[in-house]
């Protein structure tokens, strides 16, 4: 099981600028238009925790790609069904195991793995059911966030984490460096990553850099199925 | 297959009910072994087939209803059971698609049940029906359907029982159904509901005048028994919080209890109704055979024991709708068949409605319901060619 280092920071710039010109990008939050454009047309793809299907919606229009999704709100199922989407309702560490090996070329997991009850049982679920898997979340390890928590001494707030402590629903929060060591604990190959400032902009870093642990708001790592293995 | 269009259902009523019927002379193979036949299809549609036959919807009726989904019933004169859905510009929008409402084999409304006449004797069948399955009844149905040239359906929408026929279609003839919506269903009718349906069942044979199902022949009708068994069904239909809500403890046409057993609950009186009513629409030995097909459902069970065989490689498209208090076909037995065609790698949406209308919440009037469906048929008919609508 390949476990090594071999992460390309990419620069994802003239690709969104292109997106852009396109005219269809322009309400898809940053990183998941970073993710579009990792995602090949015509694929299969799963997008778990899909919100209100912005992603799936652009996906589906501008890549012609073949888009589940599975959310937990209720609201967000009716929206997205409503808009012609293949959504169920359900959640990432219930209605995973259901998929078989390589049901898709690609799962999509936004913003939603801290969320989550067995962050560890789900990666493993998403490079079992996609030949590649796209994680996405935000790094606790960022500057901001530890030196609001070391001159306040309360939980950060920032705009990737707006809850207060009591009411939030990222209840597995990590840094860059927790994710990368997981996944070498657990075998899973990360084929790419990128790592986004606070602007959501990409930053050249290697995500097992320190610097991008302390400067990257937001972390997006492609990881290897292991169906393809 | 030689088949017979009649202009209009042979029923036990020589009133002119609004609708067709197909006589199928060949005889059909039911699960129970048993070549039936010949036998009449009442059916109803709505709209208008395309020259391409790619609009038809078949709309499947539940456990009590018939063909008439929007039509006034012509025995009660009461609206058709999917009004809210059925009608120009609604849902089921008959100015864009064509739909095909059929009574299920073993109904009351014009299919061949047990009320018609058996010809080897001359007499109602009654007993002597065969016992059928959801399977036959949709073996008739895609005989109907063969019979009117549409041999692709662009989509199979029913609730309850009628999911339970959407499930079988989309895993008998999976090639025949683009769009399958199976509404508050199940995969397997489960314990629980077998147990209510012998209670029912129970009490329409304890009556007196069922007369071991013989009461045609012998000019007696066993509606104490039927209206017993219609109103322990209907408390499943609904839930304590839309009875609380409907009745409370509220009395009805008194200010004070009686100190006896008149209806003295609103909810008591409301019950009694439901069960007068029903017998001057319903066949007792109707309800026994079609509660005795949904127990015998299992969809799994005719698949290797596996629900996800059941659709393998199927290129439907699934809408799977359950509702938050629906107790008789709860979420999860909806997830359950998700889970199954996640498994088969399926196209599949899953929505589950915030309501306290309990299991009947697909008769009623529910807005989220209505744009979930909305948003799917439209998605369906973008891909099946029929354009986007508004």
């Amino acid at each position: 099981m390949a476990a090594s280092g071999e992460s390309a920071a990419l620069s994802f710039g003239a690709a969104a600028r292109a997106t852009m010109a396109a005219g269809a990008a322009g309400e898809l939050r940053q990183d998941l238009r970073l993710i579009a454009e990792m995602i090949e047309p015509r694929s299969r793809v799963l997008d778990v925790g899909c919100g209100d299907g912005a992603l799936l919606a652009y996906l589906a229009r501008q890549k012609s790609v073949d888009g589940r999704g599975i959310e937990l709100s209720q609201s967000g199922v009716n929206a997205c069904v409503g808009h012609g989407l293949s959504v169920i309702q359900g959640d990432a560490d219930r209605d995973l195991e259901a998929y078989p090996d390589g049901a898709f070329d690609v799962v999509v997991l936004s913003q939603t793995l801290q969320a989550t009850h067995r962050p560890r049982q789900v990666v493993e679920e998403l490079v079992r059911i996609g030949r590649r898997a796209i994680v996405s979340f935000p790094n606790f390890g960022f500057w901001r966030i530890r030196l609001s928590l070391l001159i306040t001494g309360r939980m950060p707030l920032s705009h990737c984490l707006a809850h207060p402590w009591y009411e939030t629903p990222n209840i597995h929060l990590c840094t860059i460096r927790d994710f990368v060591a997981l996944c070498d604990e657990i075998g899973v190959r990360v084929d790419r990553s990128v790592t986004l400032d606070r602007h959501g902009q990409p930053y050249s870093l290697d995500p097992r850099g320190s610097l991008a642990n302390l400067l990257a708001e937001q972390g997006i790592f492609v990881l290897c199925g292991s169906a393809g293995l | 297959m030689s088949t017979l269009i009649s202009p209009r259902p042979r029923s036990r009523s020589d009133q002119d009910w609004p609708g067709y019927s197909l006589l199928v002379r060949e005889p059909l193979r039911l699960d129970c072994g048993i070549d039936f036949g010949p036998f009449t299809i009442a059916y109803q549609t709505y709209g208008t087939l395309n020259p391409d036959r790619s609009n038809a919807i078949l709309v499947c009726h539940a456990l009590t209803g018939d063909q008439y989904a929007a039509d006034p019933h012509p025995l009660t004169g009461k609206p058709g059971w999917w009004e809210t859905m059925v009608g120009p510009g609604r849902v089921l929008d008959t100015e864009r698609y064509f739909l095909i409402c059929p009574n299920v084999l073993g109904g009351c409304m014009g299919t061949t049940g047990p009320q018609e006449i058996d010809p080897a004797s001359g007499e109602p069948w009654a007993l002597s029906f065969p016992v059928i399955t959801i399977r036959d009844m949709v073996r008739a149905q895609k005989l109907l359907l063969d019979h009117l040239g549409i041999g692709s359906l662009f989509c199979v929408i029913g609730g309850s029982m009628g999911a339970m026929q959407v499930l079988e279609w989309a895993a008998s003839y999976p090639d025949s159904v683009f769009a399958a919506v199976p509404i508050a269903g199940a995969g397997r009718h489960s314990a629980q509901n077998i147990a209510f349906h012998e209670v029912g069942r129970q009490a329409i044979m304890a009556d007196p005048d069922w007369c071991g199902g013989r009461y045609l022949s012998l000019d007696r009708k066993p509606v104490r028994g039927l209206a017993v068994a219609r109103m322990a069904a209907h408390i499943t239909y609904l839930s304590e919080a839309a009875l609380h809500r409907k009745f409370g403890r509220n009395l009805q046409d008194r200010l004070a209890v009686t100190y006896g057993f008149d209806a003295d609950f609103q909810v008591e009186s409301y019950l009694r109704h439901q069960g007068s009513t029903f017998v001057d629409r319903f066949d007792a030995n109707s309800y026994l055979y079609i509660t005795r097909a949904m127990d015998y459902f299992d969809l799994a069970a005719e698949h290797g024991g596996s629900l996800a065989g059941a659709f393998k490689g199927t290129r439907s498209r699934f809408c799977i709708i359950s509702f938050t208090s629906d107790w008789l076909f709860p979420t999860p037995e909806s997830r359950e068949i998700v889970h199954a065609l996640n498994a088969a790698a399926a196209n599949v949406s899953f929505v589950e409605i915030a309501t306290d209308n309990g299991h009947d919440a697909f008769l009623l009037h529910e807005p989220e319901l209505f744009e979930t469906l909305n948003g799917f048929l439209n998605g369906c008919a973008e891909h099946r060619g029929l354009g986007r609508h508004k």
